[in-house]
C-alpha cells in the first residue's frame, strides 16, 4: 500500500462550497484534499500550532524551491526555515501561491449584493472575511494574515508579468496530500478565486480526509526536490528534538 | 514604465541616507512624495509600509499583484493594502520594475536557501525586527513579527517564467536610478537596505540608498 492510499483514515470531513474551516494537522499526519465535482478554489493558511508567530511564507516557498506555484514533491515553508507541510501527491498539477482571496468589495462588484437576512446560508462570502472568521478563534486577526496557497486554481504569468488565470481545468476527484511535518493550524476557505472569471458565484465542496503517514524517509521525493528541501527538513528535524 | 521626476532634490524637506545594509524608518504624510534612490545601482531595498494609525491595515503584496494583473511593480501602480486601499502610487520610476514577490531574506531562511552556516550573516528580516525593537514604538506600541508580511524590494529583478519558474536575476537598476511615490494616507515606512551576498540581488556588493521626501505641492 502507498503512502498516497489512506490506509488507516483518522477522520474526513465534507467542507461546503463557500464555507470556512480550520483544524489541527499534526506533524505524521497526511490530509487529502478533493475537490469533489470539480472547479473548487480552497485558500489555505499555514501556523505553526504551538507558537502561531510562525506561519506560512508565500516567498521563502517559492525562493528556495525556484518555484512560483506548488504541486508534487514542493513543500510549504514557515518564516523560520522549517517545513509545516510537504505535497506528498497532486493529481492537478498547479496550485496558485501570489493571487491572495477576495474581499467584500470585490464580491458584491462581480457577483452581486446578497445578505444573510434575505439568502440565508447562500449568501455570498468572500475569502478575507472567511479567512479572518476562522482566524479570530484562535486569537489571530488581520495582522496574521499572508498570502494564501490557492489550490485548484492555477495563475500563469507571461513574460511581461501579467497574470492569466486558467480556466477548463475542472477535474472532478482532482486531489491534493498534504504530509505535515509540524503540528499545524490549517486556515481555509472554499471562496471561489479572485480572478476566477466565470461571472456567477459557484464555490465548491471539498472533502478531506486525514491520516497517519509514515515519516518522511531519507529517499523522500520531497526531501530530494533540492538541496534546499534537505536542509529545511534538517532545520524541522532539529527543531522536533528541541521541542 | 520608465518616467522620471519633475522635483527638484534641493526643495526636498528630508534627506537621509541609509547606508548599506541598514534599516530606516520613518513616517510620510498623505499627500508627500517619497523616494528611494539607489545611489550605485543594483540594491535591493526591502520595504514594508503600515497605516500610521492602525497595524491591522498594511502592504498587501498579494492584492497589489492581483489589483493590477501583473507581477512587476512601476509607474502607475497602486500599492494596496490588505484592507483593498490605496496606500501609495507610484509616480516616477526611472529603473522600470520592481519586486513584491521575493520577500526579504532572513537568518533562518539563509540556511534553507545557501547553507547551514550562513546563518550568522546579517540579513534582512534582523534588520526590520532591530528596527521595530529600536524605533518601533515611536510609531506604534504593537509592532512585532506579526507585521512582517511580504514586502517590496525595490530595484530588486525577480522574474517569473511563463512555465513558473522563479529566479533572483541580476538587477536591472543602475546607479542613480530612483523610484518615487505619492502617500495616499498617513503611512509608517519600514525599509531594509539589502544586506545579501549570496545572490545577485545587490551584484554581490550592497551599497548606500538614499530616501528622500517632499511635501504636498
Amino acid at each position: 500500500m502507498t503512502e498516497s492510499t489512506p490506509y488507516w483514515v483518522l477522520w474526513e470531513e465534507r467542507v461546503m462550497p463557500g464555507a470556512h474551516w480550520s483544524g489541527l494537522l499534526r506533524r505524521g499526519v497526511t490530509m487529502r484534499i478533493m475537490d469533489v465535482t470539480g472547479g473548487a478554489n480552497v485558500s489555505v493558511l499555514l501556523y505553526n500550532y504551538d507558537d502561531p508567530l510562525e506561519r506560512y511564507n508565500m516567498p521563502d516557498t517559492l525562493k528556495a524551491q525556484h518555484t512560483a506555484y506548488l504541486t508534487k514533491d514542493y513543500v510549504c515553508y514557515s518564516d523560520m526555515g522549517r517545513i509545516l507541510c510537504s505535497i506528498t501527491e497532486d493529481t492537478f498539477g498547479w496550485h496558485d501561491t501570489i493571487c491572495g482571496v477576495s474581499n467584500a468589495e470585490m464580491v458584491e462588484k462581480k457577483y452581486g449584493k446578497t445578505r444573510y437576512q434575505e439568502l440565508r446560508n447562500d449568501y455570498y462570502k468572500n475569502g478575507y472575511d472567511s479567512l479572518l472568521t476562522e482566524l479570530g478563534k484562535y486569537g489571530l486577526g488581520k495582522r496574521d494574515f499572508g498570502a494564501t496557497i490557492n489550490f485548484f486554481s492555477k495563475v500563469t504569468v507571461d513574460e511581461q508579468g501579467a497574470l492569466k488565470f486558467h480556466t477548463g481545468l475542472a477535474k472532478p476527484g482532482a486531489y491534493v496530500d498534504l504530509r505535515f511535518e509540524m503540528n499545524t493550524l490549517v486556515v481555509m476557505t472554499t471562496c471561489p478565486h479572485p480572478l476566477d472569471p466565470n461571472p456567477q458565484y459557484a464555490p465548491r465542496e471539498v472533502h478531506l480526509t486525514a491520516w497517519h503517514s509514515r515519516p518522511p524517509a531519507r529517499n523522500d521525493p520531497c526531501r530530494r526536490k533540492c538541496p534546499e528541501n534537505e536542509r529545511g527538513f534538517r532545520n524541522t528535524e532539529m527543531w522536533m528534538r528541541q521541542m | 514604465m520608465l518616467r522620471e521626476s519633475e522635483l527638484d532634490m534641493a526643495k526636498a524637506i528630508r534627506r537621509e541616507i541609509v547606508p548599506a545594509g541598514e534599516p530606516w524608518m520613518g513616517r510620510i504624510e498623505r499627500g508627500q512624495i517619497f523616494r528611494i534612490v539607489d545611489l550605485e545601482g543594483n540594491q535591493a531595498v526591502d520595504t514594508l509600509f503600515y497605516n500610521a494609525e492602525t497595524l491591522d491595515e498594511r502592504y498587501s503584496a498579494v492584492d497589489t499583484v492581483r489589483a493590477q494583473g501583473s507581477i512587476y511593480l512601476t509607474t502607475g501602480t497602486k500599492l494596496l493594502s490588505n484592507e483593498g486601499r490605496t496606500m501609495l502610487t507610484i509616480v516616477a520610476d526611472t529603473c522600470g520594475r520592481h519586486d513584491t514577490l521575493g520577500g526579504a531574506c532572513s537568518a533562518e531562511s539563509n540556511t534553507v536557501r545557501y547553507a547551514l552556516e550562513k546563518r550568522h550573516m546579517h540579513s534582512c528580516r534582523d534588520n526590520f525586527l532591530l528596527a521595530l525593537a529600536r524605533w518601533g514604538k515611536q510609531y506604534n506600541r504593537e509592532f512585532s513579527k506579526r507585521d512582517l508580511s511580504s514586502n517590496i524590494n525595490f530595484f530588486m529583478n525577480v522574474p517569473v517564467t511563463p512555465d513558473g519558474k522563479l529566479t533572483f536575476a541580476d538587477g536591472v537598476s543602475g546607479p542613480g536610478r530612483y523610484v518615487e511615490m505619492r502617500a495616499e494616507m498617513d503611512v509608517v515606512v519600514l525599509i531594509s537596505n539589502c544586506p545579501q551576498l549570496n545572490n545577485p540581488c545587490n551584484a554581490y556588493n550592497p551599497t548606500p540608498v538614499e530616501v528622500a521626501v517632499w511635501d504636498a505641492a
